[in-house]
């Protein structure tokens, strides 16, 4: 007899398109999808309950390991949370290293983004191009901190290393290489007329589904809401910093679709580069760490504490007790929101227009499952 | 302003930090319905729980992204029968986040579309932040300490 | 030839003359398939380390150039898995077909005006249908894994190529209307060695038909941008996600073999083929019988390889088209276009029954103007590229 049905097909745990390990049920009629559901935690440590085992300063390290691939932000928003919570300021040398090195990072990270979009529609050289220049950025961090990808640079109370004295020489010059670097990136990639076909009028996110779903950052951004943590509810130094926050106006099809999500994450590496000339200017002479006590231990208190990380708004919600342990840490990211609109989105959606969808929200797995 | 129109809400004002509204359980989503519509906060950007031995704390940290302003509610949860409803048809957001809050602290939520495991497996036993917690010695014939 | 080969050994019979001959014949082509597909898949990967400004394969002999046999006795010696629930005939059958229709239209192909396998008087209408034998096999190696990715990918294949069989068959029939003849030589011989001979400056609509046929030949070989059967970030590989060693290579085989066959066609069928001009020729046949076969059939590679090299930077440039829109570009465009082309060609020739040489060196010159630009943009593209990527943070 013949009869038809749908095909339900597991993509992942190991698949091409799944950065990492995230998987997808997804059940199609053909190329046409009817249902997806993501499945996650293939990359679950339980974060949280490591938090409550190993206490405030032994945690700093761990917070790269949330977001590997913008490990700064992370362990900027952990730093700020405690800091917060104990009554501790870093002093401002501190501030703005913390902020070269986010902005350095987020660069960084919205290259990898940039990079794997375009080798997820099919291109690879730019990949190879975008992984190139984050090399240097990764050599920078590298002088700063010795580290390449788990910096563990932000720490409780300041920065563990203070810049070189040629780092600044050094960022300028890779700045001046880099901000043409993005124009002939946009040349080789984004203005392509098969990379905007297939990212325009795809995986149209509305305004309301973003905030309802909780989307943040650049994909918020990308549906065309106008809100940065950074300028919103200012942290650190950037009130004293002036930048712009790029928007989704829908250039190439509708406010909300993949190529405004992938256009934002571009302008923004612009805008990055600007804040980190701006802070290396004026960046004042200092110390670079407060006074910490050995065990922190910060009063009977609860602080939520978000930070502007190159997925979203990072937050950290911290419950103490008096002791030097948290007790409890809760994580709060942008990628866990962003994966659970996919269910929503994807339906109707074809295999190759899903995997547009998914690299458009820069899902990174273990901030994911933490 | 939430003050005056749900008497039922406890103020919070610790001395460090922010404060926040303690809500009862079966008000939660009435609450969060007139929140939304009435007062603008149209996202819930985080959702938690915390386990305080004698009962459990649910948290909800609400934004408005017209307003941009936050506020934060919480539920005191009986640890007997550790059930409340669920928002998650006011926020889609909350769909996630209360599984992950079922997975970890194993606090049901009524009316919820899908309520299972989201970070552990189908199978595991036990519910990890639970301040009770102790973990299994091997799962699936897996020991899990080395 | 083979009159000539017999006259040459009187005593033997004719069949078996004939049997020696095709297999020296196929011994000669096959040879050329490995020799042509090894080496351009160490060159693929150079190109591609270049454009991706890495190195690529650089340790195998001199600058890795015999990276390809390294490959090649890898895979040998790799172990040829089955997966359990395979139909286990259907999967060992399917790279062969693959392989073959590739293989056998070199069969038809003119190198030199004396070295061709067979000059068969179909010879266009013999390479469209060995070439459809590809799509064969790569539904049976889709289907036959037992894997929904391959099948998805050998549904793939077989939408793609059959669409855009359609546009390169019309496209070839624009070339078969000027020549009036199906066989290659005879479509060679009526075009000239000079550019403005070449039929795909002849008209405006032959113009047409060779960009159509370029497109769809490059959509027949599977090269991005439209290559959907195996897009590795959808379909995990495609129809080959449970190939390995040998069988694996096979498929490969012809991917690459297929950029030689893309270019001989387009060199033979558009732009004159092995014809060289009449002082080289004059010149060759002086100095004896051989050497103009051999300016021919460097002239041929020349033109060919032209093609293939340009198919190479296409692959790592572009990104993939997606279903529909793959099927958009045929039906909507190409196919239209291309019963455009016949039509106007038919009339061309009617209007202008000894061509009209004006149009043929405006349509020239701007060919030559749009190599021009190309070379131009890639020139200040590398002035500007070397610069930057020279760029060093020394720490």
């Amino acid at each position: 007899m013949i009869r038809t049905e749908e095909m339900t097909i597991s993509m992942g745990p190991q698949h091409p398109a799944t950065h990492g390990v995230l998987r997808f049920i997804v059940k199609t009629d053909g190329e046409v999808l009817h249902e997806v559901k993501p499945d996650v935690g293939y990359l679950h440590r339980s974060m949280e309950k490591i938090a409550e085992k190993v206490g405030y300063i032994s945690f700093q390290p761990y917070t790269d390991r949330i977001d590997y691939v913008c490990a700064m932000t992370c362990n900027h928003a952990y730093a700020m949370a405690v800091e917060k919570a104990a009554g501790i300021s870093a002093p401002e040398r501190a501030e703005y290293l913390r902020v070269i090195a986010s902005e350095l990072n987020r660069i960084s990270s919205h290259l990898i983004m940039a990079g794997v979009m375009a080798m997820d529609i099919g291109a690879f050289t730019p990949f190879i191009h975008a992984i190139r220049e984050r090399e240097t950025v990764n050599d920078l961090f590298e002088m700063l901190c010795g580290a390449r990808l788990t910096y563990n640079y932000v720490r409780i109370g300041g920065v563990s290393f203070d810049a070189p004295a040629n780092f600044k020489e050094k960022c300028v010059e890779f700045l001046n290489h880099f901000e043409p670097i993005i124009d002939e990136f946009n040349r080789l990639i984004s203005f392509n007329k098969i990379y905007v076909e297939r990212l325009a009028n795809v995986g149209v996110v509305s305004r309301e589904d973003a905030i309802a779903y909780n989307l943040v950052g650049p994909n918020l951004r990308g549906s065309g809401v106008r809100f940065d943590v950074r300028k919103d509810i200012p942290y650190s130094i950037y009130p004293k910093i002036d930048f712009n926050v790029p928007v989704g106006i829908g250039e190439a099809g509708k406010v909300g679709d993949c190529y405004d999500r992938y256009m934002i994450r571009i302008r923004e590496m612009k805008e990055s580069c600007k804040i980190v000339r701006q802070a290396l200017e004026q960046m004042p002479e200092g110390e670079i760490m407060a006074k910490v006590p050995r065990k922190i231990k910060p009063p009977v208190t609860e602080v939520y504490s978000r930070c502007e990380s190159a997925r979203g708004d990072m937050g950290f919600y911290l419950v103490s007790d008096g002791t030097d342990k948290p007790y409890r840490l809760k994580i709060r990211t942008g990628s866990f929101s962003a994966m659970s609109i996919v269910e929503k989105i994807a339906p109707g959606l074809m295999i190759a227009d899903l995997v547009a969808f998914i690299s458009s929200l820069d899902v990174v797995a273990p901030e994911v499952d933490r | 302003m939430i003050k005056e129109k749900f008497t039922f809400a406890e103020e919070v004002k610790p001395q460090a930090g922010g404060g926040w509204y303690l809500v009862p359980a079966d008000k939660i989503v009435e609450v969060c319905k007139t929140l939304r519509d009435d007062y603008k906060f149209d996202c819930l950007s985080c959702l938690t729980g915390i386990d305080l031995v004698d009962y459990f704390e649910v948290v909800y940290h609400l934004f408005s992204y017209s307003e941009k302003k936050p506020l934060v509610l919480k539920v005191k949860l009986e640890k007997q029968s550790s059930t409340m409803p669920s928002v998650s048809a006011i926020w889609p957001s909350a769909n996630w986040m209360e599984r992950e809050v079922f997975d970890l602290l194993g606090i049901k939520f009524e009316n919820h579309p899908d309520l299972r495991r989201i970070m552990l497996p189908e199978d595991w036993a036990g519910h990890p932040l639970q301040k009770s917690y102790k973990e299994p010695e091997e799962y699936c014939g897996m020991s899990t300490k080395r | 030839m083979i009159q000539q080969l017999s006259l040459l050994f009187p005593m033997l019979p004719m069949w078996l003359v004939q049997a020696i001959w095709c297999g020296v014949v196929a011994v000669l082509l096959l040879t050329f398939f490995s020799l042509f597909a090894g080496p351009v898949s160490w060159l693929e990967r150079r190109i591609a380390g270049r454009i991706m400004s890495r190195i690529g394969p650089n340790r195998v002999g001199p600058q890795g150039i015999i990276q390809w046999l390294a490959d090649g006795v890898k895979n040998f010696l790799k172990e040829d898995l089955i997966p359990r629930d395979a139909d286990k005939i259907l999967f060992r059958f399917a790279p062969y077909p693959v392989f073959l229709g590739v293989t056998l239209t070199l069969v038809t192909l003119p190198f030199s005006s004396l070295l061709i396998g067979a000059d068969l008087n179909v010879g266009l209408l013999y390479i469209v249908g060995a070439w459809g034998l590809v799509v064969i096999g790569l539904i049976a190696a889709g289907w036959s894994s037992n894997n929904k990715w391959t099948l998805l990918g050998g549904m793939r294949s077989a939408a793609q190529m059959i669409s855009y069989e359609i546009p390169l068959v019309l496209s070839l029939l624009v070339v078969v209307l000027m020549s009036g003849s199906l066989s290659l030589q005879t479509i060679i011989s009526s075009q000239g060695a000079s550019p403005v001979e070449w039929f795909i400056f002849s008209n405006p609509f032959a113009f047409i038909a060779f960009v159509i046929f370029m497109i769809s030949a490059v959509a027949e070989g599977n090269r991005t941008p439209f290559d959907l059967p195996e897009a590795e970030s959808e379909l995990v590989a495609g129809y080959n996600t449970e190939y390995s060693g040998m069988r694996f290579l096979f498929f490969f085989f012809a991917e690459w073999g297929n950029l030689y066959v893309i270019g001989a066609l387009a060199a033979s069928l558009f732009l004159g083929g092995w014809q060289i001009p009449a002082g080289w020729r004059n010149f060759a046949s002086a100095q004896g019988p051989i050497l103009p076969h051999v300016f021919e059939v460097l002239m041929f590679q020349l033109k060919t390889w032209i093609w293939v090299l340009l198919i190479i930077q296409l692959r790592w440039t572009l990104p993939r088209l997606r279903v529909d829109q793959l099927m958009k570009v045929s039906w909507k465009y190409l196919t239209p276009f291309a019963f455009v082309s016949i039509v106007g060609t038919g009339l061309w020739m009617v209007v202008f029954p000894e061509g009209w040489l004006f149009m043929k060196y405006l349509l020239l010159f701007s060919m030559l103007a749009v190599i021009g630009y190309f070379v131009w943009r890639a020139i200040w593209q590398l002035r500007f590229t070397k610069s930057k990527a020279d760029f060093k943070l020394i720490v």
